[in-house]
């Protein structure tokens, strides 16, 4: 009687646990939404930066024309006159998965733009994302901590910078693809089921599709499962999680056209290979222990290590020097620089250039991942309590993402989810051990049991390590210890109590429990903690995050400024030119003018070709003859520049002069760096007036300098550009004029201060 | 030296053959499916070789389509392997019915990237 009473509380408290459970995930699914709306309500619904207009425009071209053309697109509006392959180069998750979402509201007759659906994919995704740290999480540790883990992914503003709303990039989907993916290669660890294997390779799949970080996972697995090999805990699971997930996953890439060949021919995907026939040699092994008696076994051992080793050695020295052969040792450019972080900057100055690709300071740790660069390494320890092969892979993801992190600043994204499990598991061991200690304090005072009192008095450290399933079934209902939790815990302390002294029996070692006042005013501590950290994201998001570079504000005295310069320079572009017309800028501005202004460019942020963007910074830092004749070649009409000296706009071409001096040198050479700099960095540049490079603070160069080869359009009829300037290409020969170096971000100041033609 | 390695390389001959010999013949059954796709994935790599790989998507996708079956067969044992105290509550049907699934996958794959 009493024990089916008991079994039916325990039911009932599981019940009640689970609907709690969900009813949370649901909570956190609209807060990863809403905190990321921002900049919807600040700005308005619009796209933001340079890279998503390119994926909103592939977007438009897929739901205009559908799939086919889209897959056999050629892109002759940029890299005038090379054009572009978009279906071979592009990574097609996003595009795909935005006008998938599209065309389903559409034939629910739910008329959403397209725009729309662009913009709000990233926060639906992030929604999705920490569900899925939620899988993950609990199959690692339990679902207290998965719970944990998915509230502090959904603010955690390292992912919340690039996946606002309207931050239509690649990482939107592809954060949410990669935590899929190791949530189902776990999943498929712990329980050895070839239906989770199948499920895995297609979510890798997603992932190869999304973003090219993908080579990340197709390293980190089969260094986890070497990991596992070597530490001893090799089992026939690790084969059935590994084994299919590399032949299927490979085959999987290589559909992918920007991918190709390359899934099996570049040195990102030996690792998976190697470690493929290493797992297949210990199989072997394993399986001949198995069968043979241990005599047996070590001559047989003996004469495989005598002839193997030959063999082996010959198989290295034929792959060493396959891979020799080519210069960059078969690796890319992009992960060579991840590797060794100066290669970069030695050899491809566009990758350098790029600023997401610097390192990362010290305070944007702070920043970014905020109170939880303190629970991370509390996390990693507990993951060692025990050891089991979820929580090494997630020790390995942490250490890796780590280290590429303090590489290369955009990866800080890849280190946030992981920092976001470890706090989730350190948090909810803590919270764990603190209304234990409560309970037990609790049930000591009210007199209940000395048997149990035994158990609960040593404030001496004890290492935690759990015995009692029973214990932690109950751990797990209570995640957030709340007021009306409190209550719940009085009515469990008898069942408790009544569970210790049948589970006494199989306790070995001895709970820690601490005194309680302690635990009452760590709980609180450790609710403060998250109260810091939630004030710290929304204030992020709000504030640092929600820019959409696109729109600019400025508070002057008179209020608040908006500049709108760049829609206003496209949408005159679009309307004023011929649909023809090419237009030269430097290459940060050249997906926006062909989603915006509908205009053929000659180099665009895709960044390809580096010869050809040299020959733009050339042009842009020659004299002005030189100029005109290379725009002439191009069958260039209008050039655009931004200068940001009238407004005090800090990231316009003065300041990436410099680069379009050393791209354009590494191609050209008779540009020397040298020449452009005088004396103490003082750019030899043609301005007007306010010349002023505001990054280096340092007036600059030639003022008062007339153009004759090319002519300044005016593009705003009732007031002046803030910091967009376009100039025409005059077409017909002018006469020469004076050699000196000129620079096109040239006298608009003359022309807007003084006499207007 | 030597003598001594020929007699113990014919001694394991003969007790590996004597313990495989013990295997049940499900298991045996699976063994010859996975030797003869590991064959047929050598013969295709040997024609590679004579013949030149010019259409290598379709080189790819036959010799990974040979290697995964094995894979996948290989998986098929384990948890069929009565031996196996792992997965001893995971029904015998239930096994084979994943093996089939994630070899239909692979074969959609394959005449996808067959070309």
């Amino acid at each position: 009687m009493a024990a089916a009473a008991k079994a039916g509380e325990a039911t009932l408290r599981h019940a009640f646990g689970n609907v709690l459970s969900f009813f949370i995930l649901l909570l956190i699914g609209v807060l990863a939404f809403s905190i990321r709306l921002f900049s919807v309500i600040k700005y308005e619904s619009v796209i933001h930066e340079f890279d998503p207009y390119f994926n909103y425009r592939v977007t438009q071209f897929l739901t205009k024309n559908g799939i086919y053309d889209f897959w056999n697109w050629f892109d002759d509006r940029t890299w005038y006159p090379l054009g572009r392959v978009i279906g071979g180069t592009v990574y097609p998750g996003l595009t795909l998965t935005a006008g998938t979402i599209w065309w389903l509201l559409n034939s629910l007759n739910i008329p959403l733009s397209v725009e729309t659906v662009c913009v709000f994919t990233a926060p639906i995704f992030s929604a999705f994302a920490s569900w899925a740290t939620y899988l993950l999480t609990k199959e690692v540790k339990g679902a207290g901590a998965g719970l944990t883990a998915a509230a502090l992914l959904a603010m955690v503003p390292s992912y919340i910078s690039r996946s606002v709303a309207g931050s239509y990039d690649n990482e939107a989907v592809a954060i949410f693809a990669l935590i899929i993916t190791f949530y189902l290669y776990i999943k498929t660890l712990n329980t050895g089921s070839l239906f989770y294997a199948t499920l895995n390779a297609i979510a890798y799949f997603y992932m190869v599709c999304s973003w090219g970080g993908y080579t990340f996972i197709i390293n980190l697995i089969p260094m986890h499962v070497l990991l596992c090999i070597v530490t001893g805990r090799y089992s026939s699971r690790l084969y059935i999680a590994y084994a299919p997930l590399v032949v299927l996953g490979t085959l999987l890439a290589a559909l992918v056209p920007v991918v190709g060949f390359n899934a099996v021919m570049t040195s990102e995907h030996f690792a998976s290979f190697l470690v493929f026939i290493i797992l297949h040699v210990v199989a072997l092994v394993y399986y001949i222990k198995g069968i043979l008696s241990p005599k047996m076994f070590k001559v047989a051992v003996t004469l495989v290590v005598s002839v193997g080793l030959v063999v082996c050695c010959a198989v290295i020295a034929i792959l060493v020097a396959l891979v020799a052969s080519s210069p960059t040792k078969g690796w890319s450019g992009r992960s060579l620089s991840l590797l060794d972080p100066t290669y970069a900057s030695k050899y491809i100055p566009i990758i350098a250039s790029v600023s997401e690709h610097q390192p990362p300071t010290w305070p944007s740790y702070f920043m970014d991942i905020n109170v939880l660069a303190f629970l991370v390494p509390a996390g990693i320890i507990a993951c060692f309590l025990p050891l089991s092969d979820a929580s090494s892979f997630v020790v390995l993801y942490i250490v890796t993402s780590v280290y590429f992190s303090g590489v290369m600043v955009r990866l800080m994204l890849v280190f946030a989810p992981a920092a976001c499990i470890m706090s989730g598991i350190a948090l909810s061991q803590a919270f764990d051990v603190f209304t234990r200690s409560i309970k037990f304090q609790l049930l000591r005072i009210l007199g209940f049991s000395e048997a149990d009192a035994g158990d609960g008095s040593s404030a001496n450290v004890v290492p935690e390590n759990d015995a009692v399933k029973v214990d932690k079934s109950e751990e797990t209902i209570k995640e957030r210890p709340s007021r009306k939790n409190k209550k719940k815990e009085k009515e469990q302390m008898e069942k408790a109590q009544a569970e210790k002294t049948s589970a006494k029996s199989k306790t070995e070692k001895r709970l820690l429990v601490l005194p309680m006042e302690l635990s009452v005013i760590g709980l609180l501590l450790l609710v403060f903690m998250g109260a810091f950290y939630v004030v710290h994201c929304v204030w992020a998001a709000a504030e640092a995050y929600s820019a959409p570079s696109i729109v600019l504000t400025s508070y002057t005295h008179e209020g608040l400024h908006v500049f709108d310069d760049f829609r206003e320079a496209y949408a005159w572009l679009r309307h004023n030119t011929e649909v023809d017309d090419k237009v030269a800028s430097w290459w940060d501005y050249g997906y926006q003018t062909t989603a915006m202004a509908n205009r053929t460019v000659i180099v665009d942020n895709n960044t390809w070709n580096n010869t050809h963007i040299a020959t733009v910074g050339t042009a842009m830092s020659s004299p002005e003859k030189a100029a005109w004749e290379i725009f002439n070649s191009l069958d260039v009409k209008y050039v655009l520049v931004v200068f940001g000296g009238l407004v005090g706009y800090p990231s316009d071409d003065i300041n990436k002069f410099l680069w379009m001096v050393r791209i354009g040198g590494g191609v050209f050479p008779h540009i020397k760096e040298p020449d452009y700099l005088v004396g103490l960095l003082l750019l030899f540049v043609e301005t007007d007036g306010k010349g002023f490079d505001r990054v280096r603070r340092t007036e600059i160069g030639k003022k008062y300098f007339k153009l004759t080869h090319f002519e300044e359009t005016v593009y705003l009829e009732n007031f002046l550009p803030h910091y967009i300037y376009l100039l025409t290409v005059i077409t017909r020969q002018r006469g020469r004029e004076q050699a000196h170096p000129a620079q096109k971000e040239a006298d608009h100041e003359r022309r807007i201060l003084g006499s207007r033609k | 030296m030597a003598r001594s390695t020929g007699k113990d390389a014919q001694a394991l001959f003969h007790s590996l053959r004597s313990a495989y010999a013990a295997t049940p013949t499900t298991l045996k059954i699976i063994d010859l499916y996975v030797g003869f796709a590991v064959f047929t994935a050598l013969i295709q790599v040997v024609y590679m070789a004579i013949v030149g790989s010019f259409p290598f998507n379709s080189f790819l996708s036959g010799v990974l389509s040979c290697v995964g079956t094995a894979v996948l067969a290989v998986c098929l044992r384990i948890q069929v392997n009565k031996d196996n105290k792992e997965f001893k509550d995971l029904p015998p049907e239930r096994a084979f019915a994943d093996f089939v699934l994630c070899n239909l996958v692979l074969h959609l794959v394959i005449m996808n990237f067959l070309g």
